[in-house]
């Protein structure tokens, strides 16, 4: 007789029972529907059951195997940043009563989730200068998909056009769901770091969209004001691929004309996590309320007239409009995003401003500290960055990162990879996290294995 | 409830940023970039913040509350230990660009587990990269299409056939992978009407979507028969994974015939939903579509190490960023291995569960298809609705007041006033009883006192909620311009705002 | 407050469940007490332009509920003269007076003979009956 397992509650008799209650003799009986060719007929060939107590020495053990940033130094970023995540966050994500909860299609049971997803709407629409958010996509690549689609059916167009100085990461995910939306992606070459309007001005006749990222993948700020004019003039969609942690020190991609803002949600109030799961975000100008993918909150009132929420303009969706919807998302990352509220509230405007100005100043002690040390140049010296840059090491940088790394330094991500001609080019991420003294750790490491 | 930014007043703050001393001030940033109003954001100090939250909380509804048998979407019990393993540094700091030989642990995780998930479905080779079951749906499609283009068939193949009991993820992916969507229907047992089917698949089909057991909570008895018909004219077996949780070590899909599979970790294996998310969507493939699977792959090298893979030159690129959502995979991973080859009496209880709460109810109200369920099953309000005017909403309503979450209703479509019960194996006896005995009542109090349902819920935080006030004039974010004064009392401003008409 | 069922027996109907009231060369179209009362009450109609046409049989706009979302098919062809802004405004007027102020578009009939084809007050009455 083998063990009760810890997760199932039927003692013998309660089977015994309830298999008399629904007239068959075993449990084997009520799957009498399946073919026997399609059955099984055999033991899953899997290692046998572990306790808790075994699972957690096994699978700690993995952990235990990992560089992580508590174990290396890092300056990894590209999309993915160590910033501080307070303790109020871990806190409130493990309330059963959210963690454990489905999505919210019966408000009366879901009111706490529903409100927070519309105070995080809004604080979505606050840092953006939108006027509707979603309650989240994936990430931060399939966001971008997602403005594609919106775009597309928006406008008629079929191309988009994409700034090379984006996250390739998004560019990549873009091309893939293009493949099945029928869209030309056209990308557009940065310029020392920067997109020049007038390329993309001529890049966006016809297109249905123009993708730039702001600060961009190499920690650039682009004169986005203008790329967003030079879009709207050519009758594009301009879209924001936006920091939200920069948006205490930049503009609202709203306050410029962007008629959608997206980004991955990580960098504020969630960890790394090896990749995720994490939060994207996708808020749009109130004309595309209706062409939103996704799950979006609004307020109502019950039959006692007292202020609630719901599930709103449902009919986008595809439960409801199936083949028309606006996309095929149901599941999304509301436990990530609600990371985000209470991390963004944990900041509030003043702290959201700090932090910008926090990590604008350590990134420029760390550039000023780099471009000090022989072999060491930053790259696009001109431009203005937010926090990141990036670094030329003199020689191969995937190299010079595992030399750091033998030193205890993670230095940054490696560019060759992603754009010719960058094999000697790091992607150097300061965050609030990085001390002064730990940006000079990295300066005397890279100085000591710089080509 | 007030929101926080009602709780909000100029100057509070719940975080304390480092300052260093002696660094450079910061560069002078372009007036036309530099933020020229600052964000609304809420100012509250900490304690406020906590207290904010922990109140939303105690006005929802999980599987840690109680009962919460929501149609297809298999809530089980979320073990506590998968939260404290996702959480360990190792994992929760570990950045996904680190370089492969400092990312070890993870990758082979990542490997382990899509060992487990190919055995589990019975096919050669897994992508963990989709973010959820629809993203997986989509993927998969686009696999379709890929493969079908390296067969110099992309232009011939053009439909997707679907069943009408199928999700509508199912529909929405057909159109967003770009094809044509060919519907079939149910026949009166429950089954795809497989003479509907045969006039529907051709040389123009590219593939079936199909979830087994489907919607209904039915095995299609006629498996063996669908599957010849699609792979007879060379398309190629899609299945939705939703419903897996009736059949882990009973009936793989890859030994139904599936050629490719989705897996929704977040409902057959424990990830907690949320409140909407995350998930994880992997998909598996039989070995003549692994080429076109995204990348990076996630491999096994020599002597134990582990990898990824980025030169795969028929892949079908990325869905998402990096390898996918690896903190789900951590859950998934701890909650495998501690059901091991017993997953089998894992489902067969989720079975076993859903029959006994059917028998139970079957004479109430409306069956649709008299057979055995699998691990859910649909019931109809229809008489309900009929006799004594109270739907299926009404019914989901009233059982709020019992304490239960509803079911889910009105789906599949193909069934009126459609209750959809999913028990899972998570729950003992003492409770399907309990929630049956109020489904019994239920039926009692509409025939004696249908406004206590039609009026229902009496006993939760807001009484039923105006869907179609919400609809018709959005307010999907919050009006700081209306409410002037944020420390008022927002709901009278709110709830007897005109309707402007 | 949704209005009680009828269907007027001046109008000629689609067995899509839209009405169409014939004025000379013109045309007023909207639907049926039956699709208002299917849906639910009307939250959304996507107008399309002044100057578009529509053709016969095929849809040229869609109305929604909180539930549910519909194709509005042509009864008849023509060019599109004028759209109801009371109805987009308020989409429950449908609901509440659909033959009346909860009309949704005129047009201008690009074939006289098509209004021949289409049911009568008791045919369409009777379709509704076999259903």
């Amino acid at each position: 007789m083998t063990q009760q397992h810890p997760f199932l509650a039927l003692t013998d008799s309660d089977r015994e029972e309830m298999l008399g209650a629904i007239g068959v003799g075993t449990v084997d009986e009520l799957f009498r529907d399946l073919p026997e060719a399609v059955r099984l007929g055999r033991e899953l060939r899997l290692e046998p059951p572990l306790s808790e107590q075994e699972v957690y020495a096994h699978v700690a053990a993995l952990a235990e195997r990992n560089a992580d940033a508590s174990r290396e130094l890092s300056f990894l970023g590209a999309g993915i940043y160590d910033h501080y995540v307070p303790a109020v966050v871990d806190t409130i994500l493990q309330r059963g009563e959210l963690l454990t909860a489905y999505t919210p299609y019966q408000p009366e049971m879901s009111q706490g989730v529903l409100q927070a997803i519309f105070e995080y709407q809004t604080a979505i629409c606050e840092l953006t200068g939108m006027d509707v958010s979603n309650a989240s996509g994936y990430d931060g690549t399939s966001v971008a998909a997602d403005a594609c689609y919106v775009a597309k059916h928006a406008t008629g167009r079929s191309k988009v056009v994409v700034t090379e100085a984006t996250n390739p990461q998004v560019r990549q995910v873009v091309r893939t769901y293009a493949a099945g939306f029928g869209l030309e992606i056209v990308e557009v070459p940065h310029r020392n770091g920067t997109t020049d309007p007038d390329e993309l001005e001529r890049a966006a006749v016809d297109a249905a969209a123009v993708i730039f990222q702001q600060p961009n993948f190499f920690g650039c700020l682009e004169p986005a004001p203008d790329l967003v004019a030079r879009a709207t003039e050519a009758g594009a969609l301009p879209v924001a691929h936006v920091d939200l942690l920069s948006l205490g020190v930049l503009e609202a991609p709203g306050r410029y004309g962007a008629a959608l803002a997206l980004g991955e949600g990580q960098a504020a109030g969630n960890f790394p996590s090896f990749g995720g799961p994490h939060y994207g975000v996708l808020a749009a100008r109130e004309e595309f309320i209706r062409r939103m993918p996704g799950r979006i909150v609004g307020e109502t009132v019950d039959t006692a007239r007292e202020r609630g929420y719901v599930l709103t303009l449902q009919t986008r969706e595809q439960h409801i409009r199936r083949e028309k919807a606006t996309s095929n998302i149901t599941t999304n990352q509301t436990l990530l995003a609600l990371g985000g509220l209470v991390y963004l509230t944990w900041l509030g405007p003043q702290g959201l401003r700090e932090l910008g100005e926090t990590c604008l100043s350590l990134a420029a002690y760390a550039k000023q500290r780099l471009a000090e040390q022989a072999g060491l140049e930053c790259v696009f010296a001109g431009q203005t960055t937010f926090k990141e840059f990036a670094v030329r090491v003199g020689r191969n940088a995937r190299e010079v990162v595992a030399a750091a790394r033998e030193r205890g330094v993670h230095p940054g991500y490696a560019l060759g990879r992603d754009y010719e001609g960058m094999d000697d080019v790091l992607l150097v991420a300061i965050t609030e996290r990085r001390t002064p003294d730990e940006i000079d750790r990295l300066a005397d490491v890279l100085a000591e294995v710089a080509g | 409830m007030k929101l926080i930014y009602e709780k909000s007043q100029a100057g509070r703050r719940a975080s304390a940023l480092p300052r260093y001393e002696n660094l450079p001030s910061p560069p002078e940033l372009p007036e036309e970039l530099r933020r020229s109003e600052p964000p609304r954001l809420a100012e509250v100090p900490e304690f406020e913040l906590v207290r904010h939250f922990t109140e939303l909380s105690t006005r929802n509804f999980g599987v840690d509350t109680g009962f919460y048998p929501l149609g297809s979407c298999t809530m089980k019990y979320n073990p506590r230990i998968n939260e404290r393993l996702a959480a360990l540094p190792g994992f929760a700091r570990l950045h996904p660009l680190q370089d492969e030989d400092g990312a070890q642990g993870a990758l082979e995780l990542m490997w382990r587990l899509q060992e487990i998930l190919a055995e589990v479905t019975g096919l050669h080779a897994v992508s963990l990269q989709p973010a959820a079951g629809s993203q997986g749906e989509l993927t998969g499609l686009l696999l379709v299409r890929a493969y079908f283009a390296a067969r110099g068939e992309a232009e011939q193949r053009r439909t997707v056939v679907i069943p009408d009991t199928a999700h509508g993820t199912n529909p929405a992916s057909v159109t967003m992978a770009g094809y044509e969507l060919t519907p079939v229907r149910t026949d009166a047992r429950g089954n795809i009407d497989v003479d509907d089917l045969r006039g529907k698949v051709d040389e123009h089909t590219a593939a079936l979507m199909l979830t087994n057991p489907s919607t209904v909570g039915l095995f299609d008895e006629n498996i063996e028969e669908i599957e010849r018909i699609f792979h007879g004219v060379g398309a190629l077996m899609y299945y939705d994974g939703a419903n897996l949780n009736a059949v882990c070590g009973i009936s793989r899909p890859g030994d139904m015939g599936f050629d490719i599979v989705h897996i929704n970790l977040h409902k057959t294996f424990s990830q907690p939903h949320g409140g909407g998310g995350p998930g994880g969507g992997p998909v598996a493939v039989r070995e003549s579509l692994e080429p076109f699977l995204p990348v990076p792959a996630v491999v096994q090298q020599d002597e134990g190490r582990f990898g990824l893979e980025y030169d795969r030159p028929q892949t079908i690129g990325k869905v998402r960023g990096f390898t996918g959502p690896f903190g789900v995979f951590v859950r998934s991973y701890a909650f495998l291995r501690m059901w091991g080859p017993r997953l089998r009496e894992m489902s067969e209880v989720a079975v076993l569960n859903a029959n006994y709460v059917l028998a139970r109810l079957k004479e109430a109200y409306d069956l649709p298809f008299d057979r055995l369920c699998m691990h859910e099953f649909v019931l109809s309000a229809r008489t309900l609705k009929r006799e004594h005017g109270c739907t299926a909403l009404d019914v989901a309503k009233r059982l709020m007041d019992y304490s239960f979450h509803p079911p889910t209703i009105y789906f599949p479509l193909i069934v009126p006033e459609a209750l959809m019960i999913e028990p899972t194996e998570t729950e003992a006896k003492e409770t399907l009883d309990a929630f049956c005995d109020a489904m019994l009542a239920i039926v009692r109090e509409a025939g004696e006192e249908p406004e206590l349902l039609k009026e229902a819920p009496h006993h939760r935080p807001v009484k039923r909620l105006d869907e179609v006030r919400a609809a018709k004039r959005p307010v999907v974010k919050y009006g700081f311009e209306e409410h002037p004064d944020a420390k008022g009392e927002p709901k009278v401003a709110a709830a007897e705002a005109p309707k402007g008409v | 407050m949704a209005a009680a069922e009828s269907y007027p027996d001046d109008l000629k109907y689609h067995e899509e469940h839209d009405w169409a009231r014939v004025e000379g060369e013109e045309a007023v179209l909207g639907i049926t007490w039956f699709a208002g009362d299917a849906l639910g009450e009307l939250v959304h109609f996507e107008p399309l332009e002044v100057g578009s046409s529509v053709t016969r049989g095929q849809s040229y706009g869609e109305v929604e509920s909180v539930k549910a979302v519909s194709d509005v098919v042509a009864p008849l062809s023509g060019e599109v003269l004028e759209v109801n802004q009371a109805v987009v405004d308020a989409p429950e007027t449908v609901n509440e007076d659909p033959y009346g102020t909860g009309w949704l578009i005129r047009i201008r009939l690009s074939d006289p003979n098509e209004p021949g084809a289409l049911l009568d007050a008791d045919a369409y009455r009777q379709l509704l009956a076999d259903q």
